[in-house]
């Protein structure tokens, strides 16, 4: 193999498996060492940085950092990436800022955002300290998209939204409330210099089954949670359904148990390992004693004189089919008694306001043709993101397509091809604080994951608005911080140092090195030390040392950063260095690589 | 700073007959400068024994004085194991082994240890061919008192200030051929391709096993002038046979072509298998070898490999005809009868 090129930063931010994993590339292991030394604070407005929301995401990222975390591949359990962000939301100073001067006087640019949710407001984060003039369409009375109206104020407390919303409307946004728009022919054509689509894919799935419309108690999920939070609706029959098993049902029945249902059931068409849920939403739905049945598929609703009484489902069993595809086999029906439903099946986007014949090509299931890369249509100066792009993902995502977008926005109005993207920079600086010290607690910790406390069944159910999740405790937080393996701190190797003693390929514990004759990839993963089988992660391969010609082979998959490699070099070949990443937003040039 | 190694050890971790990893095999953590040659000797020490599927409670460890002779505290931790005075490991480990000639013995020393004060030891447990693998760390230097030459610094080396070495070394590889060893390596720290078959048989020998290995000492005696280095010992590296090691159970499965080898089958039945490198070698061969070997170490070659072998002669326990039980197992009044029987030999002999 051709030797590794660690100088281009794709190589070091994949070893930061979190990193990586994390739409906006939030400098995960850089804010837990923070919040490890206490400097909330500082962690707080590191993930800003990247995130924009870090109180909402603490407390509701679909944290596609966890499975990727690399602790998992050790031992089984991720370090607990999410909450711990939470913890830096919480500690911080809240009277310190170190959000950017917006210019007194703007650059003349106008933009205009469609919904006040996490991708617009990411925009306007991003433009606003350039001198844009941001303007947001939002069809509710409240900004927050579907972080404030589908996420329950259990899990997240609107003090927490509020304040995180205003530091970027609090820039000098102007949002016109309550301001739905119907037609973008019409808002184009009062000259805008972007347009930004940011309206999320408000519309719930429905269920066409016989009796469907012959009652006013069956509830589509995501429009019965923005009439829960609006106060709209107060109350719910004892006994509830929910058809659907994703994270919108969760939402949906753990509300209807603080509205007043006693037996809520959450009904689902497959098995559990088929469950769209996350794990974790999965377990604290269980907790709340919501029963979950498997393998019920919905067949009609059951009405007696006009009064909703049950639902029938078919029993179904589910197996793979010799093409892969899951075929599910009846068993007969049986009928659930209920007062209320509520289907929580999923959201499509919905863009009836745009209107075919603007420039703005449609594709497939009437969706805006956009481009990955740019987020812009096919009309110039006309972008979406969040939901509204590609269909339902999640805030990070939308939070990224933000940036995205106004990377391209800012091209767009100074007249630069929007394909031109700025590159990732880094750094790369040596930790070593003396003989055998480094500048990061390096010693490999055996602490299992933290568990989250909850507060008490009885209280939770007081009122809507209590939290449940009451945050790490100072200690879990110093046993979980101590669990991060510090990925970032690179093990950063000098081919030309090596005198091949094997000092560092006898003292790693997880047995990552070898020395060995170079060869092609394939081959070279299945000679090494412990043969490379986690395809997923790269391997290092070193230049030709200078005593036998061998190369230095470093397996990134399980290395847990102890740095004893490098302790134990008599040469200084082998040295921790810390990663940074340097991510390029709006107005930005492309970053510079110092390593 | 790290006192210990971590626990946590890789998910695929290759496992042995007793069910246990190579992680199982490890001592503490090593308190030798970084890079030193004996570390590398300590990890092909633990792969040796772990290949071996020998328990490590079934082993005992045995050293005198040295950094070598630190170097048992860091593989086997549940082994036996006893540091001696000075020079006088050899003599320990006979005591031991009469005691019990059912452990496996292994003896780590050192070039001052085995070549200076304990010279003699060593040549009387090579003449005993008392049955123990005994490894010399050899890197030309006193590195525990900073370095000054030790008995087996070649002509013309220089210390790292620079004073050249005038004396005339002591090989212990010709030493052990003369004395009549039946087992006698040379290998290189810095190679455990070739070292770790040579442990493995030497610890499968039934007799004294001697290996010599060069130990870069990375602090006083890995410098540019130095004839102890990594650098030097790997441009004047001559390997002339390469043995292999084949465990009895793989012997079937095993093919080899007779033309170009030399088999020794071993006394458990495994097989060490020799393969030509260069010239015309044959370990088995005491003269032929001391000529080879002496020979090139006036062209200033360092030969490598599994240098001579002699399988089947009387070890020890043979030459004094004991028990085949080991002394530990045998109830103590038949040990030690007592004053009535030692008087009945005694008048056995007038």
């Amino acid at each position: 193999m051709e030797p590794t090129d660690v100088t281009n930063p794709d190589y070091y931010h994949k070893v930061v498996d979190c990193q990586w994993g994390c739409p906006a590339h939030t400098n995960v292991p850089e804010y837990i060492r923070l919040i490890a030394q206490g400097r909330f604070t500082d962690s707080y407005w590191l993930n800003r940085e990247s995130n924009v929301f870090p109180g909402v995401l603490g407390r509701t990222c679909d944290r596609p950092c966890e499975p990727a975390c690399r602790r998992t591949r050790i031992d089984g359990k991720p370090v607990a990436i999410c909450r711990l962000k939470r913890v830096a939301a919480d500690l911080r100073d809240p009277t310190e800022s170190r959000l950017p001067e917006i210019p007194k006087v703007g650059n003349g640019k106008r933009i205009a955002l469609v919904g006040a949710g996490p991708a617009s407001l990411t925009v306007c984060n991003d433009l606003m300290p350039l001198g844009y003039e941001c303007v947001i369409f939002e069809q509710l009375s409240k900004p927050g998209g579907l972080m404030r109206t589908n996420i329950p104020a259990f899990r997240l407390p609107g003090n927490v939204l509020d304040e995180e919303i205003d530091m970027i409307l609090d820039m000098g946004v102007d949002v016109r409330y309550s301001t739905p728009i119907a037609s973008l022919k019409a808002l184009l054509d009062e000259g805008w210099d972007a347009v930004f689509i940011g309206s999320g894919a408000p519309k719930g799935k429905n269920l066409e089954i016989p009796g469907r419309y012959d009652s006013d108690r069956v509830h589509i999920g995501i429009e019965w949670l923005e009439s829960v939070h609006f106060e709209h609706i107060d109350s719910i029959g004892e006994r509830v359904l929910v058809i659907g098993v994703g994270n919108t049902a969760m939402d949906c029945c753990r509300t209807a148990k603080r509205l007043g249902g006693k037996d809520v059931r959450v009904m689902a068409r497959k098995s559990k390992e088929y469950f769209k849920a996350s794990e974790w939403e999965l377990a604290d739905t269980e907790e709340e004693l919501v029963e979950i049945m498997e393998n019920h598929s919905p067949t009609r609703f059951i009405l007696e004189d006009g009064k909703l009484v049950g639902m029938e489902f078919e029993l179904v069993t589910w197996h793979e089919g010799s093409d892969g595809r899951l075929r599910s086999q009846a068993h007969g029906t049986v009928e659930i008694p209920c007062d209320d439903v509520i289907l929580a099946i999923g959201q499509d986007n919905a863009f009836p306001w745009i209107e075919r014949d603007i420039g703005i090509e449609f594709g497939d299931w009437e969706m805006p043709v956009v481009d990955r890369t740019t987020f812009q249509t096919t009309r110039d100066g006309v972008f979406v993101g969040g939901d509204a792009a590609w269909g339902p993902e999640n805030i990070i995502w939308a939070v990224e397509h933000g940036h995205q977008a106004a990377i391209s926005i800012h091209s767009h109005c100074q007249r630069m091809p929007v394909t031109d993207r700025p590159a990732h920079g880094m750094n790369l600086i040596s930790q070593k604080m003396g003989m055998r010290e480094w500048s990061y607690s390096n010693d490999y910790n055996p602490a299992e994951r933290a568990r989250m406390t909850h507060i008490d069944l009885r209280e939770r159910f007081r009122e809507l608005a209590v939290e449940v999740e009451l945050g790490f405790d100072p200690e879990q937080t110093a046993r979980e911080v101590e669990r991060c393996l510090n990925c970032d701190i690179q093990t950063h190797f000098i081919d030309y140092l090596c005198i091949e003693c094997d000092a560092c390929i006898d003292i790693c514990p997880v047995d990552c090195l070898t020395i060995i004759g170079n060869g092609g990839e394939v081959e070279l993963r299945a000679r090494l030390t412990v043969p490379a089988e986690n395809l997923e992660q790269d391997i290092y391969v070193s230049g030709a040392l200078p005593q036998t010609g061998r190369v230095m082979v470093k397996d990134e998959d399980l290395c847990v950063h102890c740095g004893l490699c490098a302790e134990r070099c008599p040469t200084a070949a082998w040295d921790m260095r810390r990663f940074e990443l340097i991510i390029p937003y709006a107005g930005q040039a492309s970053c510079a690589v110092h390593a | 700073m790290i006192q210990a190694k971590p626990k946590v050890r890789h998910p695929g971790l290759q496992k042995n007959a007793l069910g246990l990893t190579r992680r199982d095999y490890e001592g503490s953590m090593s308190t030798l400068c970084a890079g030193c040659g004996h570390d590398s000797i300590t990890a092909a020490v633990i792969q040796a024994f772990f290949d071996l599927d020998i328990p490590p409670h079934r082993a005992v460890k045995l050293s005198g004085i040295g950094c070598s002779s630190k170097t048992p505290t860091y593989f086997l931790g549940e082994a036996h194991g006893f540091n001696g005075v000075h020079g006088r490991m050899p003599a320990i480990a006979t005591g031991a082994n009469a005691a019990n000639r059912e452990m496996v013995y292994i003896g780590v020393s050192g070039d001052g240890d085995s070549l200076s004060i304990g010279l003699g030891h060593l040549c009387h447990a090579v003449r005993r061919n008392l049955d123990m693998l005994y490894l010399i760390e050899n890197n030309g230097v006193y590195g525990l008192t900073k370095g000054q030459f030790s008995a087996s610094a070649d002509v013309g080396s220089l210390s790292k200030r620079g004073e050249p070495n005038l004396q005339r070394p002591i090989d212990p590889v010709l030493m052990a051929l003369t004395l009549g060893a039946s087992f006698v390596a040379r290998s290189f720290s810095g190679d455990r391709r070739q070292l770790l078959p040579i442990l493995k048989a030497g610890l499968v020998h039934k007799g004294f096993a001697l290996v010599d290995i060069i130990s870069p000492c990375v602090t006083f005696n890995d410098h540019e002038s130095s004839t102890k280095s990594y650098m030097h010992t790997r441009e004047r590296y001559l390997e002339v046979v390469s043995a292999d090691f084949v465990p009895p159970a793989k012997r079937i499965e095993t093919d080899y072509d007779v033309g170009t080898t030399t088999t020794v089958t071993m006394h458990d039945g495994s097989l060490v298998r020799f393969r030509k490198v260069g010239e015309e070698y044959d370990p088995t061969d005491r003269a032929a070898a001391y000529r080879y070997i002496s020979g090139k170490q006036a062209e200033g070659e360092v030969v490598t490999g599994l240098l001579f072998i002699e399988e089947g002669c009387c070890d020890m326990h043979e030459v004094a005809g004991t028990v085949d039980q080991p002394l530990t197992q045998i109830p103590f009044d038949q040990l030690v009868p007592g004053s009535e029987a030692l008087s009945d030999l005694m008048r056995s002999f007038r």
